[in-house]
């Protein structure tokens, strides 16, 4: 199975990934060479096989997702990169700049 | 060899010697703690030496051990009282930093703490340290870590073994007798048999992964260290049992290693062939003879068994485990915590930070991950292997229900290797050939010494039935009393 450098900058993106393009041909050889060695699935006879969480006999347990509160010793505004008036900041889509700059 | 090295050593005593001279008044946990940060300082466990703590902090835990005096006063079941401790620096701990050995948090504090750490704090242990990894947990031998690669304690040419590597190292030198790692998909015990230690990897489900900063959700489970089988066992029973905070977490009966047995009589230890192939190192393969000649003449019953679908498990591996981080490492994304760097525009800060955040291992494993998820190749790869992974598991339920106590193999098919060795990715993958299983299935497994090649220890695996620690842990124990001092030359 070989990886094409289109192929790596797609996942590169859905990855929000910037890579290089000199990374880029890099990953291309190395998830090409890695994949190679994945080939021997596609011999298997899994047809039997039923998937289950965890590889288990059992599957994993099923809980109700709630739990009790998650007690947070500092607020986010002492880890977080930027915050105002309780918002996460971010810089601006690309997109509304964009509309913004058009007459 | 050794003289180039930093020491391996155990630390002076044992947890439950440590525990019964605290509690009698006849060492205070100070003077204990201090022992540990001398022998640090020994042995220089920062970045100028063997570079194994990434983070310590005398004064804190000084603070630790004069609160746990006062504990003592009113409260004497402690079962870790005193008892110092380094823990792997993906485990979230409040006070000090939590930085997963990468750029991208490298400044940060998690704003709660891991329910393993609450569980050790309140058994009476003391935290010294918080240890170097391969970055994210993602790597065999800790030469991955935004930090610099943390060296073997016997010859710093070589590495201890990942991602635990720090953790491995720093029991290895004798800084602790016990520390947390966490294990993916061997992260644990193949660092404690290239180190000479004890590492145990639990069923899934009896450590709560609370505060384990995710890499692979299904196969990610708080592991431990110890010099020896007890040392190991002590803080697994410490930290196990369900919690509220993980709903994975499992309501398994309570573990209990006081019940252990006195003799291998009646005990089935399956030898599984795909794990002794012709191009195994043929003196890791006499070492597990030899262990395995000991575990027969305490009675236990050899049985040579096949699981077929061994040949599967790295492939599977290496496409469940990057697909499961490619989703998990997302949320570094430069918003919320972690490094941002600022570029112009919403997606460019995104693929900025995380360019910049993310060393190339764990870039590589997210670019693999999210290939296997990607449209067009879901079911040739994530949904072949999450089939395979099923078959891999059957193998083990048809070895425990055909009457196998236990597993015995090597623990990885080398020594430690030399530092900048392994280039070609894959090779390195190849180093968890034998421990992926375990993960894979959820069962518990265990590394302890079993003797060394050129100077250099080699582990001997244990793998055990889901939630089976006790009889597992009481094999290793009678193994490891059977090996005495021929363990460790």
């Amino acid at each position: 199975m070989s990886v094409s450098l289109d192929e790596v900058r797609r996942i590169a993106v859905l990855a929000q990934l910037g890579i290089t393009d000199e990374r880029a041909e890099r990953a291309a050889r190395e998830l090409s060479s890695i994949l190679a060695h994945m080939q021997v699935l596609s011999r298997v006879d899994d047809e039997s096989a039923t998937v289950l969480d965890g590889g288990t006999t059992t599957g994993m347990a099923l809980r109700p997702d709630t739990g009790p509160p998650i007690p947070l010793q500092r607020a986010p505004a002492y880890f977080a990169p930027a915050m105002r008036d309780g918002f996460f900041l971010v810089p601006r889509l690309a997109t509304h700049e964009d509309t913004e700059r058009s007459p | 060899m050794t003289a180039a090295g930093f020491g391996s050593r155990s630390f002076e005593g044992t947890v439950a010697a440590i525990r019964a001279s605290v509690i009698s008044g006849q060492r205070s946990p100070l003077e204990i703690i201090d022992r540990s940060f001398a022998r640090a300082a020994g042995v220089r466990a920062g970045a100028d030496g063997l570079n194994a703590i990434l983070w310590s902090d005398a004064d804190l835990a000084h603070n630790e051990a004069a609160a746990l005096e006062s504990r003592l006063k009113s409260q004497d079941a402690m079962s870790l009282a005193g008892v110092p401790i380094v823990v792997k620096d993906n485990i979230a701990t409040v006070g000090s930093p939590t930085t997963c050995g990468s750029r991208i948090l490298a400044n940060y504090h998690s704003p709660f703490e891991a329910t393993a750490i609450t569980r050790l704090r309140d058994a009476g242990a003391i935290l010294v340290g918080k240890t170097n990894l391969d970055e994210f947990a993602m790597g065999s031998s800790t030469e991955f870590s935004a930090f610099g690669r943390t060296k073997h304690p016997v010859d710093p040419r070589l590495v201890p073994g990942g991602s635990s590597g720090g953790s491995a190292a720093a029991v290895a030198a004798g800084i602790t007798p016990v520390a947390l790692g966490s294990e993916t998909g061997g992260s644990v015990r193949q660092p404690a048999a290239f180190c000479g230690i004890v590492g145990v990897k639990p069923t899934y489900g009896r450590v709560s992964r609370y505060g384990l900063v995710a890499f692979a959700s299904s196969l990610d489970q708080i592991g431990v260290f110890g010099g020896t089988v007890d040392d190991a066992a002590a803080v697994l029973q410490a930290i196990a049992g369900r919690d509220p905070l993980d709903a994975t977490s499992a309501d398994a009966p309570p573990l209990d290693f006081a019940a252990s047995l006195s003799t291998l009589d009646g005990v089935v230890i399956g030898k599984p062939r795909e794990y002794f192939p012709e191009q195994l190192d043929p003196r890791i393969a006499d070492l597990c003879e030899r262990a395995l000649e000991r575990c027969r003449s305490l009675g236990a019953r050899i049985r040579e068994l096949s699981l077929p679908h061994t040949e599967l498990a790295i492939p599977v591996y290496y496409i469940v485990a990057p697909a499961e981080a490619s989703s998990n490492l997302a949320r570094f994304d430069g918003v919320r915590y972690g490094l941002r760097l600022d570029a112009h525009g919403l997606r460019d800060m995104y693929e900025a930070t995380r360019s910049g955040g993310f060393g190339p291992e764990v870039t590589r494993r997210i670019l693999l991950g999210t290939y296997v998820l990607s449209a067009g190749y879901y079911d040739a790869y994530y949904a072949k292997a999450m089939r395979a992974r099923r078959l891999i598991a059957s193998d083990f339920d048809a070895a425990f229900r055909a009457g196998v106590d236990v597993l015995f193999t090597p623990t990885t098919p080398t020594t430690a290797f030399a530092a900048g060795s392994r280039s070609d990715p894959y090779e390195m993958y190849l180093s968890d050939i034998f421990t992926v299983t375990a993960n894979l299935t959820g069962i518990p497994a265990l590394s302890l010494p079993i003797g060394r090649i050129d100077g250099l220890p080699v582990g001997g695996q244990l793998l055990a039935p889901r939630f089976a620690e006790a009889p597992m842990l009481a094999v290793a124990r009678l193994l490891e009393h059977s090996l005495g001092a021929e363990a460790h030359r």
